[in-house]
């Protein structure tokens, strides 16, 4: 029969008491101030530090996948930004996930962009995966990632005007009058 | 010899050259393949072999638009694809029928949104409207099968030209899934 | 894996070159370059087509995005010798739908029916990764009622099986196996038959939800379900016989679309891809998530990395789910569907009759819908694709700050290049059909 509870495998209940250990824990290992995130391990390097971190934690940590990137903004956002002390936030934060095989542990960094100046090193020297997901985050939200080999929109057409996902691009809903239906059953 | 001529009587008959043409209209149907979305999914369940497209013969989809006469637009249609879809309805030769087949091909769908032509209506002059969400095979059969009475009896055309130049018929059949079988032959395949 | 060559030459016909900088380069020198990704703009491309051709020039020929074999909209061109692919330029966005701009509108209890449509030859999973993210986000991932979660994987395992029939009959259609589709078919509706009973929809089921599942087992669901089990076990060695042991089929894809294992890892390619490749990673087994520890099944793997591998991968992890759906026959228990914490939950249809505060709570559930307490969080599941993720960031009210679906198939198509290079345009046809991309995922 079956345990009364599931493997959840996310949100680990690596609890709160622990969560400071692993947090401290991470920013001795790895350099850079890191936060928990329903029990997530969550790094937040600078932009100049990203490369060379992903670098290591490439070659000497075993996070050999860059399972995702992608970016957030933060313009509409209405609670408090939980970052650590020495993070500024800024309006764009670029997410990057990582993955090891062998550890079986994911990793993720936050890298925060501001609007004035919105580029961030690309990634593509490190994992070649990040190619197009880099270029979605740039035609979604006109982040604009140097050293980038193709920077050119993915989704829309090439000509389009406007970085659809940024919050103060509307959604573009038409307003719909609805008609009177004459198969109404 | 003694026949003669009366025999003939069995084996020639007379139709006005309109329902010939409409008859064979109505059995040449070859789609071109348009699947876009998940829409794209039902319409090749709808040729397999449940639900078989083949007994009216329109199991083949070619890829080619000069080769087809109904495009099934099947899926929603983005803003990038918009111009493709206009080139191909383009490519395909008289006389040619577009069956928008899902509500995001028919008016934008649930994603009411920058990124999708709220209704294929507004690049093609679409015929018939089949509505779901995707509209199961039995609703596409329907949508082909009231497209094929109405060239028969040539209402698609009638209504084409009451919709104005260039429009489509715009019929907008009901949803057929799941439902009960009609209660009779007479009732069944009766369009809009 | 093909390097990025920082130091800007490159091996041409007459040796090595000194390659421009991108921006000043010509159509004529940029064909030059090696590598397997084309990169020119579409401008660029279409100028070419005016040129005189020249001995060292290559063509560029467009495949779609309206093409009977890319498997939806995705459109490639292809730089060709004779027949030979050399480099690929995918182009996609022909099915972006704004998707995640729309999920930051619905609430929680209306995302899953936008992600649905995302992936849709698996729905299911597309719902079960959003309906986690905000599970954890909500921090009650941990008091999902079992039977819930042994549906959710019960559904999914079906999911799976249909899918990958879906990719048997789409493989078996674009080498020309033409009745492997009819097949394939065949057996998916029988599985959609029975989603349809379970779920109420044959596909964009909008059935997982954050808390559990829409509705409870319907009576006669494991006659259904034995049902299906018994009819697809021996057809499935019918297509051994059809496909696997066949000359012609082997012909067609072994040593097709090699990828080794360090390029797949480099290009961030999970799911039947890289296991073709022999690295044994399957989410189900080694992240595992729902009750995925307590059930036993192979991870399949293969050995050469060719789309012959995929493929088998494919038919064998159909076996391996109907195995799972027996053992998960046997071990669900009884209980509730969905959770009952009343701040996720719907009341029961029955008691909005009777009760005002039922009715309410009915109502704002479905109208206001449900706060997420702020943060971020990252799920991930294995979808027939590879893994699937959701990256969700909420700050504190009903509707999603930001969803972010991470897509297999979206990944994988940026490894279909170094997949393509050296082979033929038939090959080409081969190499898409075994990475099996569906590009509502890609696009969203």
């Amino acid at each position: 029969m079956s345990d009364t509870q599931a493997t959840s495998g996310f949100g680990k209940e690596s609890v709160a008491d622990e969560t400071g250990a692993t947090t401290a824990q991470a920013e001795t290992r790895f350099g850079v101030p890191a936060t928990s995130s329903r029990g997530q391990l969550v790094l937040h390097p600078s932009r100049d530090q990203l490369v060379d971190l992903v670098r290591t934690l490439r070659d000497d940590e075993g996070y050999r996948v860059c399972i995702d990137l992608t970016a957030v903004d933060y313009l509409a956002y209405e609670a408090p930004r939980r970052l650590p002390p020495d993070v500024t936030p800024e309006r764009f934060e670029v997410v990057v996930g990582l993955l090891s095989h062998d550890t079986h542990e994911r990793l993720r960094l936050r890298v925060q962009v501001p609007a004035d100046d919105a580029t961030c090193p690309s990634l593509f020297d490190v994992h070649p995966g990040t190619e197009a997901l880099e270029r979605e985050v740039y035609d979604m939200y006109g982040i604009e990632f140097t050293d980038h080999p193709d920077l050119s929109r993915i989704l829309m057409p090439e000509d389009w005007d406007g970085f659809p996902l940024r919050k103060d691009h509307p959604v573009g809903a038409i307003p719909v009058q609805f008609k009177g239906v004459q198969n109404a059953r | 010899m003694k026949r003669g001529l009366e025999g003939l009587d069995h084996n020639v008959f007379t139709a006005k050259i309109e329902d010939l043409v409409n008859w064979s209209r109505r059995r040449s149907f070859w789609g071109v393949t348009f699947g876009l979305a998940c829409c794209a999914l039902e319409m090749m369940a709808a040729g397999a072999s449940h639900y078989d497209l083949g007994r009216f013969g329109m199991e083949v989809f070619r890829a080619s638009p000069r080769q087809s006469d109904l495009m099934i637009v099947a899926g929603r249609l983005s803003q990038k694809m918009a111009p493709v879809l206009r080139q191909v309805y383009d490519q395909m030769m008289e006389p040619k029928w577009v069956l928008s087949m899902g509500v995001c091909a028919s008016s934008g769908g649930m994603f009411n949104n920058y990124a999708l032509v709220q209704g294929v209506d507004q690049i093609v002059p679409v015929d018939v409207y089949a509505p779901g969400c995707p509209p199961g095979p039995e609703t596409l059969i329907h949508a082909i099968n009231t497209i094929h009475e109405q060239i028969q009896n040539g209402e698609l055309l009638r209504r084409r030209e009451a919709r104005g130049q260039g429009a489509g018929a715009g019929v907008v059949v009901e949803q057929r899934d799941g439902q009960p079988e009609p209660a009779t032959a007479a009732s069944a395949g009766g369009g809009r | 894996m093909t390097s990025v060559s920082t130091d800007a030459t490159a091996r041409t016909y007459e040796g090595s070159q000194e390659l421009t900088p991108r921006k000043g380069a010509g159509a004529a020198e940029l064909m030059r370059e090696v590598g397997s990704v084309l990169r020119m703009s579409e401008a660029e491309v279409a100028a070419t087509a005016d040129d005189e051709p020249t001995e060292d020039q290559t063509m560029i020929l467009n495949m779609g995005p309206q093409h009977p074999s890319t498997h939806g909209v995705l459109r490639l061109m292809l730089e060709l010798e004779g027949e030979t692919v050399l480099r690929t330029k995918p182009v996609i966005g022909y099915l972006h739908t704004g998707m995640e701009k729309t999920g930051e509108t619905l609430t929680y209890l209306q995302g899953p029916t936008n992600v649905t449509r995302m992936d849709y030859a698996s729905p299911l999973f597309n719902e079960l990764v959003f309906s986690l993210a905000t599970e954890t986000l909500l921090g009650i991932d941990g008091d999902i009622p079992p039977r819930a979660q042994w549906i959710r994987m019960l559904l999914c395992e079906l999911n799976r099986m249909s899918s990958h029939l879906l990719f048997l009959a789409t493989n078996g259609l674009d080498l020309g196996a033409v009745s492997m589709m009819l097949f394939g078919w065949r057996e998916r509706e029988e599985t959609l038959r029975l989603l349809e009973m379970i779920t109420g929809l044959r596909m964009n089921h909008n059935f997982i939800r954050p808390g559990g599942v829409a509705a409870d087992l319907p009576d006669g669901w494991r006659d259904g379900v034995l049902r299906v089990l018994d009819l697809c076990a021996p057809r499935l060695d019918e297509y051994d016989e059809l496909l696997t042991g066949q000359p012609i089929y082997r012909a067609r894809l072994q040593g097709v679309g090699v990828i080794t294992a360090d390029e797949a890892i480099a290009l961030g390619a999970t799911g039947p891809i890289l296991r073709s490749t022999g690295l044994p990673w399957d989410l189900r087994k080694d992240m595992p998530y729902l009750f995925y520890d307590q059930v036993e099944f192979a991870a399949v793997v293969g050995s050469y990395g060719d789309a012959f591998d995929r493929y088998a991968i494919r038919l064998n992890e159909v076996r391996e789910s109907m195995a799972i759906v027996r053992q998960i026959l046997g071990a669900l228990p009884a209980g509730d569907y969905r959770i009952q914490d009343r701040k996720v939950t719907p009341p029961p249809r029955a008691r909005i009759d009777e009760s005002m505060e039922a009715l309410i709570h009915h109502f704002k559930i479905f109208t206001e819908g449900f706060k997420v307490p702020e943060g971020e969080v990252y799920c991930a599941v294995e979808s027939p694709r590879g893994e699937l993720g959701c990256y969700m960031v909420s700050d504190g009210s009903a509707v999603p700050y930001r969803m972010h679906i991470r897509g297999p198939s979206f990944v994988h198509v940026q490894a279909l290049p170094h997949m393509l290079r050296g082979g033929l345009i038939a090959d080409a046809v081969a190499v898409i059909s075994s990475v099996d991309p569906i590009m509502g995922e890609v696009d969203r």
